[in-house]
């Protein structure tokens, strides 16, 4: 909310700077975003009176003026607004006067006639977006008096962003009300005397939706005159807060509602047929609102409506045909209570929020709809004349918000906040605060104020009494609570040691968002659905992630376009599968392209293969899971090359994916070598044994290399298993030194070349021992693969 | 004896003119090995008289001592030449960068939850978490927001089409872990949460940590004495810090917490006493018990920290921008 300083201060004016008031307000709850001059910095602009208008003899649009400033001499001033005209009361800007945003004024010459000043409208002075004519001025201003007394342009506006607790202060009362009691000041009444009934013209209401609608106040005003301008006094305090003139009725509810927090309407009383009857929409309506917008109504809407029409969505925008105009000579005014609940469904289900809304959302105080009818109706009779009509005060009593009574305990005060408070000042606080409060052995009992929402429990007055006491004078304490150590967060140490490998083997550590574009979006796990946003940011964030590939692959992208050759990165988070049988598991992910190492001299640098990617999966599962507790598997993944394609099973469960990304998918993301790809659930990524210690031999070990010939179909893994079958428990290490094929070796064949170590847990083995073993080995390879040794 | 001397002679020339251990090692064995020349002098001692046996004898083992002394210095000598030499040839270009595999980093988010996380685990808080696709009950309805809540339009929500939403804060987590325990709680609850908007200084997805202490006797002093400790800790200096009044469904009194940074007061974090409302909804009897919560947005923390000045930058996942937290 955006207000006058001035204003504030008619009703409650603290000696103290804007500085200090904006600070005040900020700590007692209503956060001051910011203030400014209201004013910019104008000079050499006074009220004048226009004596004579004559048309420009060589332009049409223009006007030739006589213009008293209050000096002796009359000015001619060369004039284009339409509203000009003999007698009007306006601000001069004379020859030298400074205005915003325009250079120094000089004497211009126009078609021939020196214009020796000008004629001021709003915008030109800083006074709102309006530049249709020249501001109007009642003739009580005295000619000459400069525009800075006619304004006191020290003027500051504040604004303040309220939480959704403190409707209260919605209005200049709500918000002196708060300043009064930081003060210890009281806010100047301005006492409110119903006017005086001088027609008998009224209207029936008649309450359908008592429930939605518990009070509703109106009022017949007859013959009044719309056309006179709004004072500047009133169209100032509505600028101040953002609100432009519309015409003086509209002008006048609005202030009503700055002023007091109650949101009011005016109809054209002429339009209406017969009775107003607050009720819920019936099926097929329609309404053509104030900003002209049209709508189909929706059941449960709550409607202003009379016998033959829906007049006004209630509490979000009156109707565009029952408005006040400048035709209208018979005004109804409505101030209604309307309960917050059903506000805030209507302001979501159309998506329209207003001043009005706003307001009813947050609750208005359900004793101000009749003083609020008496504040307009006296400035109605002030400002336009007429003749008011009898207050038509319609309740439902049941239905309104009822403010039972709070009791609260002087030792609570001490359990929330850890401190006592003077008995006086609790008393103090409340009365200021408009809350009845009755002290009763080491408890008060409270009524709250009509106009707070916000006090239902013990604490809320405790929060009060923080608020005013100031938070930052309550001590501090240090938490001194049982302590008792707890078992590790396992959890978390998977997630910290994996990122720990990673980012030691170089793998860069990335956030993506987890939800991602839909055409790289394949689920790794076999389930029906995925989870689909229905108000996405965008389509191509529009699907929970089935796994962390799209973000990778999306990063990628990003940073291969930024020319980057070589990308190891990594992410860990969440991935949705699945829908009704929704898992939300961690999954750790990565991703390499380019080189295994980063460039660097004399070093011999190969592009990243397949097997790179699995030493870094071995590592992590090693670490995490022990060597023998995992293995791989060919699998078929949407996303991955199928020749290169392995799944990862932990003591039997499929737990990850990794290879190498489809060629078709490399193709659509301009890639120049392989992209390698792995998905890791982490869930599973548990020891399901404690480490236990092995007895290391003392005795020396025995080392056989061979070279075996095989057929390059024969898988690795199916050699070494032959082996195993063969080595007996002396083996102690089988390692792959070479994989060769090419010159020496037959077509279709490959060599490998392994190294075997032999050693005994008990004795010192013996060759013959050995040679006994190799010999096995080397018969259950040839038997089996027709493997040969090399020489 | 006229050969001894001779041989002296001869060999102490040989010994003084080797060039390397091994040539010495040659003449070691030609003249003190077993068929040495002076090895074969001392055999040859038998053929004298017995009289002159024992001068001749010593004179061949002098020699044999002198020349067995020559050869050690010039060993040594030799291997301290060798020494020199490795030495000199040991002198590369040592400002050549370094060669193998080289360390990545983590995000600068993660390093931020890290030290959040290591500095609530110090006081005994657990670190625990909660499912991001969540139900209106444990984002809203059991957090003191009701469907028809005002507070309701500050958090922009992404929905699924059967009502099912990403959660808008950390706080949900609260209500389960109270759900299935019993006081007294201490834990934080990191994560990532989703709010439907996106702008210069908004993203649809940021990460908060949210803490909560539930047991007999917490005060709002003690909220203030954790927060003002924690935010010391975590920027590395004394800070002026205030607590202000705010309003958050879930929390009462409420207060938002700001630090007087260069050019005035930021918005660090949100926090407040747990509304009873909350702690019935978890069947905590609000009249044993009290709590504080808090709730911090890390991204936040981490550009004050690190002085990073556009939200986005964190996920966008720019090398050049990540590099920078190695």
């Amino acid at each position: 909310m955006k207000f006058s300083e001035n204003w504030l201060r008619e009703f409650v004016n603290p000696d103290i700077d804007t500085n200090t008031l904006t600070h005040q307000l900020t700590m007692a709850g209503l956060e001051v975003d910011g203030f400014e001059s209201a004013y910019s910095d104008i000079s050499g602009v006074v009220v004048a009176e226009v004596k004579s208008v004559k048309k420009h003899p060589d332009a049409d649009k223009l006007k030739v003026c006589e213009v008293d400033y209050g000096e002796n001499d009359l000015l001619t001033i060369v004039c284009g607004a339409d509203n000009v005209k003999q007698g009007i009361y306006t601000f001069l800007a004379k020859v030298g006067a400074k205005l915003p945003g325009i250079p120094t004024l000089e004497v211009a010459t126009l078609k021939g006639i020196e214009s020796h000043g000008m004629l001021c409208s709003p915008i030109e002075l800083g006074l709102g977006d309006d530049s249709d004519g020249i501001v109007e001025l009642s003739d009580d201003e005295p000619i000459g008096s400069p525009f800075n007394e006619i304004f006191k342009t020290d003027d500051k506006i504040i604004e303040i962003s309220l939480t959704p607790n403190r409707g209260d202060c919605l209005s200049i009362k709500g918000i002196a009300q708060e300043v009064a009691v930081i003060n210890q000041l009281t806010v100047t009444k301005n006492e409110i005397t119903p006017v005086k009934v001088t027609s008998d013209n009224t209207r029936a209401v008649k309450l359908s939706a008592d429930e939605a609608c518990p009070r509703y106040v109106g009022r017949v005003i007859e013959n009044v005159n719309v056309n006179v301008p709004s004072p500047l006094w009133l169209t100032e305090k509505l600028r101040c807060s953002g609100i432009r003139s519309i015409n003086v009725i509209v002008d006048i509810t609005n202030f009503v509602m700055l002023e007091m927090g109650q949101p009011m309407h005016a109809f054209d009383n002429d339009i209406l047929r017969g009775e107003i009857n607050v009720r819920i929409a019936k099926p097929g309506e329609k309404i053509k609102l104030l900003d002209e917008s049209e709508h189909e109504i929706k059941p449960d809407t709550l409607l202003i409506t009379d016998d033959s029409n829906a007049l006004a969505m209630a509490g979000l925008m009156g109707g565009y045909g029952s408005a006040v105009n400048f035709d209208t000579k018979n005004v109804f005014l409505e101030s209604a209570f309307f309960k917050p609940e059903v506000i805030i469904g209507e302001a979501r289900q159309y998506g329209l929020h207003t001043d009005s809304s706003h307001r009813f959302e947050r609750g208005v105080d359900p004793e101000l709809q009749a003083i609020a009818i008496e504040r307009a109706s006296g400035l109605i009779l002030e400002l336009c004349g007429g003749h008011a009509g009898p207050v038509i005060d319609i309740k439902s009593e049941k239905n309104l918000p009822k403010n039972p009574e709070v009791i609260l305990r002087k030792s609570q005060i001490k359990r929330v906040l850890g401190i006592e408070l003077d008995e006086d000042f609790v008393t103090e606080t409340f009365q200021k605060l408009n809350m009845n409060c009755k002290y009763d052995v080491n408890q008060w009992i409270i009524e709250p104020s009509s106009s707070r929402f916000d006090i239902n429990i013990e604490v809320d007055l405790i929060e009060e009494l923080t608020r005013i006491y100031g938070y930052d004078a309550i001590p501090v304490a240090s938490p001194n609570h049982n302590l008792k150590i707890k078992p590790e967060n396992k959890k978390q140490q998977i997630i910290d040691q994996i990122r720990e490998i990673l980012v030691n083997r170089d793998f860069q550590e990335i956030i993506t968002y987890s939800f991602v574009e839909p055409g790289l979006n394949k689920p790794l796990i076999n389930k029906d659905n995925k989870m689909v946003l229905a108000n996405p940011i965008a389509a191509e964030l529009s699907e929970m992630r089935t796994s962390l590939w799209p973000g990778l692959l999306a990063t990628l992208e990003y940073n291969t376009k930024r020319q980057v050759d070589r990308v190891r990165l990594f992410e860990t988070g969440m991935v949705f599968n699945g829908n009704e049988d929704l898992e939300q598991d961690y999954h750790v992910g990565g991703i390499i392209y380019g080189n295994i190492l980063e460039k660097q001299w004399n070093m011999v640098n190969n592009l990243s293969d397949l097997y790179n990617l699995k030493a870094d999966i071995e590592a992590i599962l090693s670490a995490l899971v022990g060597e023998n507790a995992y293995e791989f598997r060919p699998c078929d993944v949407d996303l991955l090359h199928p020749g290169q394609a392995l799944e990862i099973a932990i003591e039997g469960h499929v737990s990850g994916w990794f290879g190498q990304l489809h060629p078709r998918i490399q193709s659509l993301l301009d890639l120049g070598s392989n992209v390698y790809l792995f998905d890791i659930k982490t869930e599973n990524l548990v020891r399901d044994s404690m480490i236990s210690y092995q007895s290391i031999s003392r005795f020396p070990s025995i080392k056989r290399d061979i070279s075996i010939l095989v057929d390059e179909s024969i898988a690795y893994a199916e050699v070494k298993s032959c082996i195993g079958k063969d080595a007996t428990e002396l083996l102690n290490n089988l390692e792959l030194f070479d994989v060769y094929q090419g010159e020496g070796i037959e077509k279709g064949k490959k060599s490998l070349a392994l190294g075997l170590t032999f050693q005994a847990t008990s004795s010192t083995l013996k060759d013959e021992e050995v040679e006994t073993i190799m010999g096995n080995i080397i018969d259950g390879l040839h038997n089996k693969f027709g493997a040969k040794l090399r020489e | 004896m006229k050969d001894s001397a001779k041989i002296k002679t001869q060999a102490l020339t040989e010994i003084e003119s080797a060039t390397d251990l091994n040539e010495l090692d040659q003449i070691r064995i030609n003249y003190l090995g077993k068929k040495g020349q002076l090895t074969e002098l001392l055999k040859q001692l038998g053929k004298l008289p017995a009289k002159e046996r024992p001068a001749a004898g010593q004179i061949i083992n002098e020699i044999k001592l002198t020349v067995q002394q020559a050869i050690e210095d010039r060993k040594s000598n030799l291997e301290e030449n060798q020494f020199e030499q490795l030495l000199e040839e040991g002198y590369i270009d040592t400002t050549l960068p370094g060669r193998g595999v080289k360390r990545a980093g983590l995000h600068p988010i993660t390093l931020t939850l890290q030290r959040i996380e290591s500095l609530f685990q110090q006081i005994g808080f657990d670190v625990v978490e909660g499912p991001e696709v969540e139900d209106d009950y444990h984002n809203f309805e059991a957090l003191n927001i009701p469907e028809y809540h005002p507070a309701r339009a500050m958090h922009d929500t992404f929905y699924f089409p059967d009502g099912r939403l990403l959660r808008t804060h950390t706080s949900s987590v609260q209500i389960r872990i109270m759900q299935n325990d019993k006081p007294p709680f201490r834990f934080i609850a990191p994560g990532r949460v989703y709010r439907c908007d996106s702008d210069m200084t908004h993203t649809p997805m940021f990460h908060q940590v949210e803490g909560l202490l539930v047991d007999e006797l917490v005060t709002f002093a003690e909220l203030k004495g954790l927060l003002i400790d924690f935010l010391e800790v975590f920027f590395e200096r004394e800070l002026e810090v205030r607590f202000r009044p705010s309003y958050f469904p879930f929390t009462e009194p409420s207060a938002e917490v700001d630090i007087m940074g260069e050019r005035g007061w930021l918005e660090v974090l949100g926090c407040g006493m747990v509304h009873p409302n909350v702690l019935q909804n978890v069947d905590i009897n609000p009249e044993k018990y009290t709590g504080l919560a808090f709730g911090m947005g890390v991204e936040r923390l981490a550009m004050l920290y690190y002085g990073v000045d556009d939200l986005r930058l964190f996920f966008e996942n720019d090398l050049r921008f990540l590099e920078q937290f190695h």
